[in-house]
């Protein structure tokens, strides 16, 4: 599917997932919404525990049922809400329109199947090609991502190859067959960082060439501050703040945005002698506080935002907050000390 | 004022031999996780220790105290040659050198409260009775900012940076001089890192300690480190002031390792040239000849496959600035 600079190819409304367990109902996501257009990288941001995994599972529908259910939301993808896709349209959906990339390839890759077994399924799932033609696809796509020794490599084992191997695997596997949007999750993360250079350059690369969207998440800020055009930050399942890049990074409106910002270590910066942390940790999910989530960690908090929860809502053009003080940072009257 | 050489390492190796089979007598080859390094640390500094998988960094933390039997080398603590000192003497060394482990989850036993796996060092050197290492046990829980009325908690009812805290706490019990910190914050969420940093360091001014930090992420260990050792497929291949390293680093292999590390910030990641370096880390099992960088390295020469470049210092000043390469310097 051809799109146009601009058209929006994905729409998330008011997404809800939930995981009914025995300690209780852990709502990983709670509420989320963003869109994505057209040969966009949109990053999604957060750390353990922030339901971006999670987003990402419930796009493509493979949250196991039970203990999960998608409660709430629609996903609308090509004028169709998937969560209201049959079967059949599910398995044309999924691998083909939009694909996954998974976060440990050893962990994602049969390792009882050669990778050429594993690539060329990939293909022939979704497409009808024989046995040769198909090979010399997977042939095609082992070059793409930058494998060498292609026909040896295509007979080799997962186990045979090494982390960042593998996970080119998995990218010629995700981009197989041309997908609309390419969901990478957490890609990088089980790599060393100078072949996590190497994955990332490939997949903007490839972004070029296929012509995909990417949804990539992460919880690294250093990783999307190059890649991203569009970020959305996460927090114990809900959406606290999305806009463009220089906004999130430079003029955040969210406290735990700022909080973000203030703590990282960063390589090219003089040695500071204390880091600005976030207090606290992370809410439970099952026992969620009233009002707002972050509150109990957030120096900027009001007594309002012990009781209500505050809206995600537009506070400029294309930047969305959820925070009761985020016009008191637009204005500068709260200052953001970065 | 003298510097004090309070941890020095010479020459130390560590071989693996790898059977072919589990009941093989034959060898597979011989992994060569470690393979001649010689570094020293001061006492009150931190002295980071930074490498990609398999570059033989926690072998080294574990073959410093002893976990694991060198191959070949010394390691001397406060001069003393740890490798040669009988089993009660060592005993009674490891009260000095302390160790906190990567994996908040993994390094805490699971059926013991966070009061018993911080009172057992104390225990096994027989410190104090019961009474007074309760007492002890809670002023640490104070000190890692963690309630002290927990005392009787198990380990999964904390998170993974209370359960690293708990690590800490346990490491400082038996008042150590040097802590060997082994990639410390590595499993930690980011915004947990930063509480965890800045307890280490605040501790490390109040109890006047040595760390050794080992990590594979280049921006925490520029924040924590005074000097810093760069290790690739089991040498050490720089090692400078920290500030110094990432300003003007002199080995290719540095240099395409701190161009890997993204940078949080937009503007600045836009600007930058990236060097990408090409091929993924050769296996420790059959190393390149000569300088074990050279297949990937763009500056690389006749000589860099057939002679082993030696550690020399390009430093004109006080401080040593260490590099192994032939070019040492040369832009990639």
């Amino acid at each position: 599917m051809e799109c146009a600079a601009g058209d929006k190819i994905l729409e998330v409304k008011n997404l809800k997932t939930y995981f009914y367990t025995d300690d209780g109902v852990v709502k990983a996501v709670d509420g989320v919404s963003f869109d994505l257009n057209c040969m966009e990288t949109l990053g999604i941001v957060g750390e353990t525990g922030s339901g971006k995994s999670v987003t990402a599972l419930s796009i493509l529908r493979l949250i196991p049922q039970p203990p999960g259910k998608i409660v709430e939301g629609e996903i609308i993808f090509d004028n169709k809400n998937v969560l209201d896709m049959s079967i059949k349209e599910l398995q044309n959906f999924r691998g083909d329109r939009v694909s996954m990339i998974f976060q440990d390839p050893m962990t994602s890759l049969n390792p009882v199947f050669t990778i050429g077994n594993q690539l060329t399924e990939a293909i022939t799932s979704h497409r009808s090609l024989n046995k040769k033609a198909a090979r010399e696809e997977s042939y095609k796509l082992l070059e793409m991502v930058g494998i060498p020794d292609i026909k040896r490599r295509f007979n080799s084992y997962p186990h045979e190859f090494s982390g960042g191997m593998r996970q080119r695997v998995m990218i010629a596997m995700a981009i197989a067959n041309s997908p609309d949007i390419l969901i990478a999750d957490e890609p990088t993360t089980a790599l060393d960082v100078t072949i996590q250079a190497q994955i990332l350059e490939l997949m903007d690369e490839l972004k070029q060439k296929t012509r995909s969207s990417i949804i990539i998440i992460t919880h690294d800020l250093g990783v999307v501050a190059k890649y991203a055009d569009r970020i959305m930050v996460m927090y114990a399942g809900k959406p606290v703040e999305f806009s463009d890049i220089d906004t999130i990074f430079y003029k955040p409106c969210h406290p735990y945005t700022l909080g973000l910002m203030r703590s990282i270590t960063r390589l090219d910066e003089e040695k500071k002698d204390t880091l600005k942390p976030i207090e606290g940790n992370p809410p439970s999910l099952i026992d969620l506080p009233d009002g707002c989530v972050f509150c109990v960690r957030c120096e900027y908090a009001i007594s309002k935002c012990k009781h209500k929860y505050p809206p995600f809502s537009e506070v400029e053009k294309g930047h969305n907050v959820a925070c009761f003080r985020a016009d008191k940072f637009l204005s500068g009257i709260l200052s953001r000390n970065l | 004022m003298a510097e004090e050489k309070l941890l020095e390492v010479k020459n130390l190796k560590k071989y693996f031999n790898l059977r072919s089979g589990f009941f093989s007598r034959k060898s597979a080859g011989t992994v060569k996780a470690i393979d001649n390094i010689s570094f020293y640390i001061k006492k009150g500094e931190t002295f980071g220790l930074v490498g990609e998988s398999g570059c033989g960094k926690s072998t080294t933390v574990r073959v410093i105290l002893r976990l694991i039997n060198a191959t070949a080398g010394e390691v001397r603590y406060k001069s003393v040659d740890l490798f040669n000192l009988k089993k009660r003497e060592m005993f009674n060394v490891r009260r000095e050198i302390q160790i906190i482990f990567q994996d908040p989850y993994a390094s805490l036993s699971p059926r013991m409260t966070i009061g018993d796996i911080i009172s057992e060092p104390m225990e096994i050197h027989g410190i104090g009775d019961k009474t007074s290492r309760i007492k002890r046990v809670k002023e640490l829980l104070k000190v890692v900012g963690l309630n002290p009325e927990h005392v009787n908690r198990y380990p999964h009812m904390f998170s993974g940076g209370q359960r690293q805290r708990v690590g800490v706490a346990r490491a400082l019990a038996l008042t150590p001089s040097i802590i060997l910190c082994d990639e410390p914050v590595s499993a930690l969420d980011v915004s947990v890192q930063a509480q965890i940093l800045n307890l280490m360091a605040n501790l490390q001014k109040e109890f006047n300690l040595t760390y050794l930090f080992i990590a594979h992420d280049l921006s925490v260990v520029k924040h924590v480190s005074n000097r810093v050792g760069v290790m690739y497929l089991g040498k050490i291949v720089e090692v400078a002031k920290s500030g110094e390293l990432y300003k003007n680093p002199l080995h290719p292999y540095t240099m395409g390792l701190l161009s890997a590390v993204p940078i949080p910030d937009p503007e600045k990641e836009r600007q930058r040239k990236r060097i990408i370096l090409q091929g993924d880390v050769p296996s420790p099992i059959n190393p390149p000849s000569g300088c074990r960088f050279h297949p990937r390295c763009p500056n690389a020469q006749e000589i860099c496959s057939i002679k082993e470049p030696q550690l020399k210092n390009y430093s004109e000043d006080a401080e040593e600035h260490l590099a192994a390469c032939f070019f040492a310097g040369k832009p990639i």
